[in-house]
């Protein structure tokens, strides 16, 4: 069994030190482009958290009780996509009847979610590092929380960087990058974490 | 959905079009993750590129045959079925064959499924066009991504470590510039392209070729209700044209639909 402290370093380390978007590049897309104002950035990051969380919890189960005792986990990648488009639709659906506040808030994120390479990454990682399923279900909630924390703090700066003066050329995206690049050197710093 | 005329369905033509004039790195700005991920040299990226090659002309030409087969709701299951069945085809051939490449590779190999630029090209053309086109225009897209992958790999190399394809280029009194090689060079890599794209896009509308600039893609936002961005491959997020008929009865139509493609996925295996 993992002891309470594996749990907490892992969620530090999952979330600050190889943080999703910054260090592994996992779920670049959305972290690019949903991160203009920092509340729709906020609710995407919620939207992520959410279907993370789910899709290791869902993903882990499914690979411990059904494709090891049948032998097939040479099908993961296969199951786990299926599993991750059947998951936010499903969530889609149930938050629409449920509760519509909430759905309002999140219904556009989440169908980009599928796509978005970050969920299935923590899926794979959780198996490829044997993870259990409580331990991968905090490596997925930490490696969402990185990912909101990264995008929010994107949102911020980008926020403030609006109008400044750049040359053409650097003009949007290049200067999302350039920024998501010294972010990056910041976040080299908390390696010295553990 | 854009149809290409005739001549620009020959196998030679598909090819160019993936290597120069549509290329998914540089003129497209698809599949960013595993671009800025493995592309720490020129090996790296050139291995990630065929691997992607592979996966691209093999689903091309599958989908392409099964395209008067697969109704037009449930496609994208569908295409990311035969994606992954192939991707996981491929993760196995490499890691028996190229045990060290698919180590450094690691994680990125399965997540060639999500790179958009296979979903982009199913969607756009496999789709709609006949399989010897639709085999040669995933081998032309290939080919152009594993091009990009390859130089951006050997750029980051070259200034992270003074090595091209691991043999020392620069001389010894050079000094590394390690950054390069780790996480943020990445990002100033790419922030360089993507100006040096829009400068030339700058002076192509100057020089009054509209037509041209559009071509040339900054990035994919995500926000495709607001996208200005004219001949995009992702149409998956095309929302404005069917999602609003198709949103109510798609969502009951996938998770079944899924099952049965699940077992498709394993026969065709």
């Amino acid at each position: 069994m993992t002891s309470m402290k594996d749990l907490l370093i892992l969620l530090i380390s999952s979330s600050l030190v190889s943080n999703v978007v910054l260090s592994q590049f996992l779920g670049l897309c959305p972290f690019l482009g949903v991160s203009k104002k920092v509340k729709t950035a906020s609710s995407m990051g919620v939207a992520v958290i959410f279907v993370i969380t789910l899709a290791s919890a869902v993903a882990g189960v499914i690979y411990k009780f059904l494709l090891v005792p049948l032998h097939i986990e040479y099908l993961q990648t296969i199951v786990f996509i299926l599993v991750i488009a059947a998951l936010v639709q499903f969530v889609e659906m149930f938050l629409k009847k449920t509760s519509p506040a909430l759905y309002e808030a999140l219904g556009v994120y989440l169908p980009l979610i599928t796509t978005n390479c970050a969920v299935l990454g923590v899926a794979l990682t959780n198996v490829q590092k044997e993870y259990g399923i409580l331990t991968g279900i905090v490596n997925g909630f930490g490696t969402a929380v990185g990912f909101t924390v990264a995008i929010i703090i994107l949102a911020g700066i980008r926020e403030k960087t609006q109008y400044n003066d750049v040359p053409e050329s650097f003009k949007g995206m290049p200067m999302v990058l350039l920024t998501a690049g010294l972010m990056a050197i910041a976040f080299c710093g908390f390696s010295g974490l553990l | 959905m854009s149809n290409p005329k005739k001549k620009a369905d020959s196998p030679w033509n598909r090819l160019v079009n993936g290597l120069f004039k549509e290329n998914p790195t540089f003129v497209l700005m698809l599949g960013m993750c595993p671009t800025l991920a493995v592309t720490t040299s020129a090996m790296n990226g050139l291995g990630m590129g065929l691997a992607t090659t592979a996966v691209l002309m093999m689903s091309n030409l599958i989908i392409s045959l099964l395209r008067k087969v697969i109704p037009n709701r449930v496609r994208i299951p569908a295409f990311i079925v035969i994606i992954a069945t192939f991707v996981t085809v491929v993760q196995f051939l490499m890691e028996a064959y190229l045990p060290d490449i698919n180590a450094a590779l690691g994680i990125y190999i399965p997540l060639i499924v999500v790179n958009c630029i296979i979903l982009g090209r199913a969607e756009a053309y496999a789709y709609s066009n006949p399989p010897i086109p639709s085999f040669f225009d995933g081998l032309g897209m290939g080919l152009g991504f594993s091009f990009a992958l390859t130089c951006i790999g050997a750029v980051r190399e070259l200034l992270g470590a003074g090595k091209i394809f691991d043999t020392m280029v620069l001389p010894k009194s050079y000094v590394p510039i390690n950054i390069f090689v780790l996480a943020p060079g990445a990002f100033f890599v790419l922030a360089a392209l993507t100006a040096l794209q829009n400068y030339i896009r700058i002076r192509l509308k100057k020089a009054g070729k509209a037509d041209k600039a559009a071509k040339i893609q900054s990035g994919c936002n995500e926000d495709c209700m607001n996208c200005k961005e004219e001949g995009c491959s992702k149409r998956f997020y095309d929302t404005k044209k069917d999602a609003k008929t198709d949103a109510k009865t798609d969502a009951k139509a996938k998770p079944e639909a899924e099952k049965k493609e699940e077992k498709k996925g394993g026969e065709e295996k």
